[in-house]
């Protein structure tokens, strides 16, 4: 990754082989940060395996921090998603377990 | 099901009814505004309040706060499974947005990594079948085994049992004595798996150091599938090959992808705008058989809709009966920007759990490396 200009309230970040997947997830958390004024991506090409991350603050904190900031939210994110949906999971396989006969099983 | 269902109703009740006494200090969003944030309407011709990519300044001039907060969001995300059948699977999200929602799905397709046949060395294919759609036709067959036991393996380097996972194929179709033909068909049983390694190891560049059941246990790689058709013979022809599998991913070719599908569609609600009486409510209820009843009798008597998720096959038709003229600020369909139904069907590598719980993983993986740069 590199940050390519701005001072530290605003900079654009090229993210090296990232697509939509993270970019846009990153786009929506730096978004509800009331601390972000502005924040958008682009790939400038689709056979260049980079995204564009434009991010611009209020000034509060710097665009750095904003970043770090949604990196840890998506990862708060996930590790409860990921909680949650073990615990969905075990709890289907013993309610299946419960109501169905031992024969019926696969 | 039944939790989503109750779920969504103490929260129409909330909008409903204004504010409730504990929480009088918390400004709450008008219902109309409520309303876009939280569905998309599906008219006739197109869909409204699409949009979910929004601030987190949208509504400060009413004071509501639209900032993402890992309290927020704890209180409110669930998942319900509703149901596993094989290596398929249908799942719940709920309290969750689009962004994570697609880049799961996204992850799910392209990035989770298997194994899957990468190179084919052709020592004799004397059938029909050509060499080069053989091998493709190869590389497509699922391949079982954890790839998170095995190494990518880079560009021109030596394949070793970390890396390489090697099959064989020998077959020959002859003549039986009674006149039928054996081995006319070639089943993906015929690959058979070599835990010593490659049998030329010259050509094929790999050198095993160990038994391959050492790297990946006692019931070693096998495939998901022993009955796909992979080629069809005469008597005399034969196919002697050896086929190598490598880790990778779906961006880099489908046959890696370990799902056949993945996707996700929100969750469905009809709603009535106003009361619809009368022989309207008998015109109406005719319309959508078993989503909109009647309730009561005589001339009171109104138009209730059911559960939108019991009749998925008139939801179309509410859609197209809300544009028309008869029926226009009666009846609509919207959809829940926050509630995702997900459907993984596996190709039968990994469950379909496992496969979610690997994308989480992935994109926590993503977060871990921007973050190392920052």
């Amino acid at each position: 990754m590199t940050v390519a200009t701005g001072a530290d309230t605003g900079a654009t970040f090229a993210l090296e082989d990232e697509d939509h997947t993270l970019a846009n997830a990153l786009r929506f958390l730096l978004n509800r940060n009331p601390n972000v004024s502005f924040v958008g991506y682009s790939i400038p090409h689709p056979s260049e395996k980079v995204v564009n991350l434009r991010i611009q603050t209020t000034g509060e904190i710097s665009a750095v921090e904003a970043l770090r900031q949604a990196c840890q939210s998506l990862k708060q994110l996930c590790g409860h998603m990921k909680a949650t949906f073990n615990e969905a999971y075990t709890q289907y396989e013993q309610r299946q377990e419960s109501s169905e006969q031992p024969m019926a099983q696969g | 099901m039944g939790e989503g269902k109750s779920g969504r109703a103490s929260k129409k009740q909330k909008a409903a009814s204004g504010p409730s006494p504990q929480y009088v200090e918390e400004p709450v969003l008008p219902e109309n505004l409520q309303q876009q944030q939280d569905y998309v309407t599906c008219g006739d011709a197109l869909n409204y309040n699409v949009s979910t990519a929004d601030s987190a300044q949208l509504f400060a001039a009413l004071g509501i706060d639209n900032s993402w907060s890992f309290k927020k969001f704890k209180k409110d995300f669930r998942v319900v499974i509703n149901w596993v059948k094989g290596m398929d699977m249908e799942f719940e999200l709920i309290g969750t947005s689009p962004a994570v929602a697609n880049a799961l799905r996204r992850i799910l397709i392209a990035e989770v990594p298997t194994m899957a046949i990468e190179h084919v060395f052709l020592v004799n294919n004397t059938s029909i079948i050509a060499d080069e759609v053989l091998s493709h036709r190869l590389g497509l067959v699922p391949i079982r085994a954890d790839p998170d036991l095995f190494e990518s393996k880079a560009g021109s380097e030596r394949s070793t049992e970390k890396t390489t996972a090697i099959f064989k194929l020998d077959i020959r179709c002859t003549w039986r004595p009674d006149k039928t033909m054996a081995n006319e068909k070639v089943m993906s049983a015929e690959l058979k798996w070599l835990p010593g390694g490659s049998q030329m190891p010259e050509e094929t560049n790999c050198q095993f150091e160990q038994d391959q059941r050492e790297v990946v246990g006692p019931e070693g790689v096998s495939l998901v599938h022993e009955d796909i058709l992979l080629a069809k013979m005469r008597p005399g022809q034969e196919i002697r090959l050896e086929a190598h599998c490598m880790k990778g991913t779906g961006a880099e070719h489908a046959k890696w992808s370990p799902v056949a599908t993945a996707w996700y569609r929100l969750q469905p609600e009809v709603m009535l705008l106003k009361e619809v009486e009368g022989a309207q409510a008998d015109e109406l209820a005719a319309e959508l058989p078993g989503l909109v009843t009647v309730q009561g009798s005589g001339a009171s008597r109104k138009a209730a809709v059911g559960d939108a998720r019991q009749h998925e096959k008139l939801l179309e038709k509410v859609r197209r009966l809300s544009g028309e003229e008869t029926w226009r600020g009666c009846i609509e369909l919207r959809k829940r920007k926050d509630h995702f139904i997900y459907t993984i069907e596996s190709t039968g590598v990994l469950r379909p759990e496992q496969l979610f719980t690997r994308a989480i993983d992935i994109l926590v993986a993503k977060c871990d490396k921007l973050l190392e740069h920052l």
